[in-house]
């Protein structure tokens, strides 16, 4: 190879890495800026029609101006709490029997994979489910079943959470080092207790976190919420009717033809992006602060 | 008893490569298989083991709850899907029709009992694949920005970016789609593809909407994309700095180096991540469903309106008529339970495969 072509390859070389170089930059400004887009867009557009009424009026009939979404908010609340309710202990039960029982053997392994692949079953295809098991048919010892109700809507979500809640539990009972759970046995506490009050305990700041991630994210779901929950225009925390919900006001709004409505529906949009940011955040702030970190 | 626990800090001198985001599904494969025969010991010792049985076969329950579930979605989907099952078989994926007025071909017709899952799925698969070659090498770029060239100050600013990205609502995206990515589809973009790439015929000027599978298709690249690219960035965060030294040290530049030590260890990988965003765009519903058009019509055009199979759940299921139109719906959703399952499964041994024997990480 003569020094001419030896020169050009290795420019060549140079060229094609800084060409990568700029391509993967580009790459970043193409993704960031969207986000950046939204992100503004949401606040702008959001932050001019928050007002006080959003939180505590219900929506006004078509053609009057100002009305709110407190019935969506309180709708919500009802709804999440619910799921929590059924998600959080369910989740958490079995993130312990992964991690403190159940370690290495096949039916665990099982347990996980399902667990990840459940993770991504389309919501949708969840309220399907139980829309087909609760609402459709009248069944008899299952409460509130044989209607569209918010019970309905909170099981749909109690069932999304239980995966995630799950996993993340198993992963923080995991950093938490087996000295710990020797110190408590060797001083003669039993199982159960030395797991729920060392174990689950040391980890529980990464629980909780991983609690709030579930509930971030199912505090955004609309579709599982269209068939079961379906969607009120009024006042209503009965578990046995239709209740309405963020998300699906959002939704319903959105798709108006009224200016009057798309401008409650970005506050909505607004109100419920902080509540995911704050949970995302909070997520990450304990998960980087290294508490746990040690030997599993 | 219920002391409590101080902080544990148990400062680790082991390497650790700079601190990734890891999503985590490695490190319980990394744990040790047995506890150690201390434990064994102390437990053998115990005193209140009804107690502790109990508490055992409670968590076991709880764990089990897992397969219960989806136990019941496939019993709900399987026993709400007979009548059309039985009436259409197979055929329910294929078949078109003509509508008795006007002798047009037609897919879905409430009304005249006429159902075909082929529209749908088309739309779905149309939407998905649009997205995944918008999204994924904007996503692997992100992936390789992220972690073989950002300097440190912005590296992680970008990674909590990207991580909010994916956990907005999706309608929050549909309704963003709606406002501003539609009309600027309709004015501007769209009308530059019918001039520069009408003669593909892809690109043809029927629907002046705005509305259709490239703005979901767009819709969806933006909403894969966190997933892709923080999953790619896990796996090749897992390849050993030592690799990309020994490269490095044979004269590479930055890029040979990424290609031949990185991206080539880390391809299953990549690809894991790549089928797990196409298993996430297959079942996004409410983002698709406000800008896809749903109209049950198969056009070759990608400017031209249609459906999805989720879009089409979301929109008719809580307005089914007939028992018909309802199990022709819940067969839709049995379909699309069992493609994101393979789907879903597939991408989690592949990011398995890789993530497995990677070096200790800390999130």
């Amino acid at each position: 190879m003569n020094v001419e072509t030896y020169k050009f390859r290795s420019r060549m070389r140079a060229w094609t890495d800084g060409t990568v170089t700029a391509l993967s930059i580009l790459a970043t400004v193409l993704v960031v800026a969207p986000l950046i887009a939204i992100f503004a867009y949401l606040v702008y557009k959001g932050a001019s029609s928050l007002n006080l009424a959003f939180f505590i009026e219900t929506p006004k009939p078509v053609g009057e101006a100002g009305g709110g979404m407190a019935n969506a908010i309180v709708g919500s609340a009802v709804l999440l709490g619910l799921a929590s309710l059924i998600g959080v202990p369910i989740g958490i039960g079995g993130g312990i029997f992964l991690a403190e029982f159940g370690r290495g053997t096949k039916f665990a392994n099982a347990i996980r994979f399902t667990g990840d692949v459940l993770n991504g079953v389309p919501s949708i295809v969840m309220g399907m489910a139980v829309y087909v098991l609760i609402v459709r048919e009248n069944i008899p010892f299952i409460p509130f079943s044989g209607h569209f109700s918010a019970f309905s809507g909170g099981v749909a979500l109690g069932i999304m959470m239980i995966p995630t809640v799950c996993r993340t539990t198993e992963e923080m009972l995991l950093m938490v080092p087996h000295a710990v759970r020797e110190a408590a046995l060797g001083l003669g506490v039993p199982n159960w207790r030395s797991v729920l009050s060392i174990t689950v305990k040391t980890a529980s700041p990464g629980i909780i976190t991983g609690c709030m991630l579930a509930f971030a994210r199912v505090a955004g779901e609309t579709a599982p919420l269209i068939f079961t929950a379906l969607g009120n225009q009024f006042w209503s925390s009965n578990l046995n009717q239709p209740i309405a919900a963020l998300p699906l006001q959002i939704y319903v709004y959105a798709l108006s033809p009224y200016d009057d409505w798309h401008r409650l529906a970005w506050a909505g949009s607004l109100v419920l992006i902080i509540l995911i940011v704050l949970a995302v955040s909070l997520v990450r702030f304990v998960t980087s602060r290294g508490v746990l970190k040690g030997n599993s | 008893m219920t002391a409590q626990v101080p902080e544990i800090r148990i400062s680790q001198p082991q390497f650790q490569p700079d601190a990734p985001a890891v999503q985590g599904q490695n490190r319980a494969s990394q744990a040790p298989a047995e506890v150690s025969a201390i434990r064994k010991f102390l437990l053998s010792r115990s005193d209140s083991a009804l107690a502790d049985r109990c508490f055992h076969w409670l968590m076991v329950l709880c764990a089990l709850s897992i397969f219960a579930i989806v136990v019941l979605i496939v019993y709900a989907l399987v026993e709400g899907s007979q009548l059309s099952w039985h009436k259409f078989g197979f055929n329910f994926f294929f078949q078109a029709f003509t509508d008795p007025y006007t002798q047009l071909k037609t897919y879905w017709d409430p009304v005249n009992a006429q159902f075909s899952a082929l529209p749908f799925i088309y739309g779905t698969l149309v939407s998905s694949f649009l997205a995944l070659f918008m999204a994924i090498p904007l996503a692997i770029g992100l992936a390789i920005f992220l972690t073989e060239m950002c300097p440190g100050f912005l590296r992680s600013p970008l990674a909590f970016l990207t991580e909010l990205l994916a956990a907005i609502p999706s309608v929050i995206y549909g309704f963003w789609a709606v406002t501003v990515l539609v009309p600027l589809l309709r004015e501007h973009v769209n009308p530059l593809l019918i001039k520069t790439l009408g003669w593909t015929t892809l690109f043809t000027d029927e629907n002046p909407t705005g509305l259709g599978f490239l703005a979901g298709g767009v819709i969806l690249a933006i909403m894969i994309l966190p997933i892709i690219s923080s999953l790619t960035r896990e796996v090749m965060s897992a390849v050993p700095h030592s690799q990309r030294e020994a490269v490095l040290a044979l004269g590479a530049t930055r890029w040979e180096m990424i290609r031949m030590a990185v991206l080539r260890n880390a391809r299953i990988g990549i690809v894991g991540a790549i089928i797990l965003g196409l298993g996430r765009a297959l079942g996004e519903t409410m983002a698709v469903a406000m800008v896809i058009g749903n109209t049950p019509e198969i056009h070759r055009s990608l400017l031209s309106n249609g459906s999805s199979m989720a879009a089409v759940i979301a929109n008719e299921y809580a307005e089914a008529v007939t028992d018909m139109h309802y199990s022709a719906l819940t067969e839709i959703g049995l379909a699309l339970f069992l493609v994101t399952i393979v789907v879903n499964g597939l991408a989690q041994i592949l990011v398995w495969m890789v993530t497995r024997g990677a070096p200790a990480q800390q999130r």
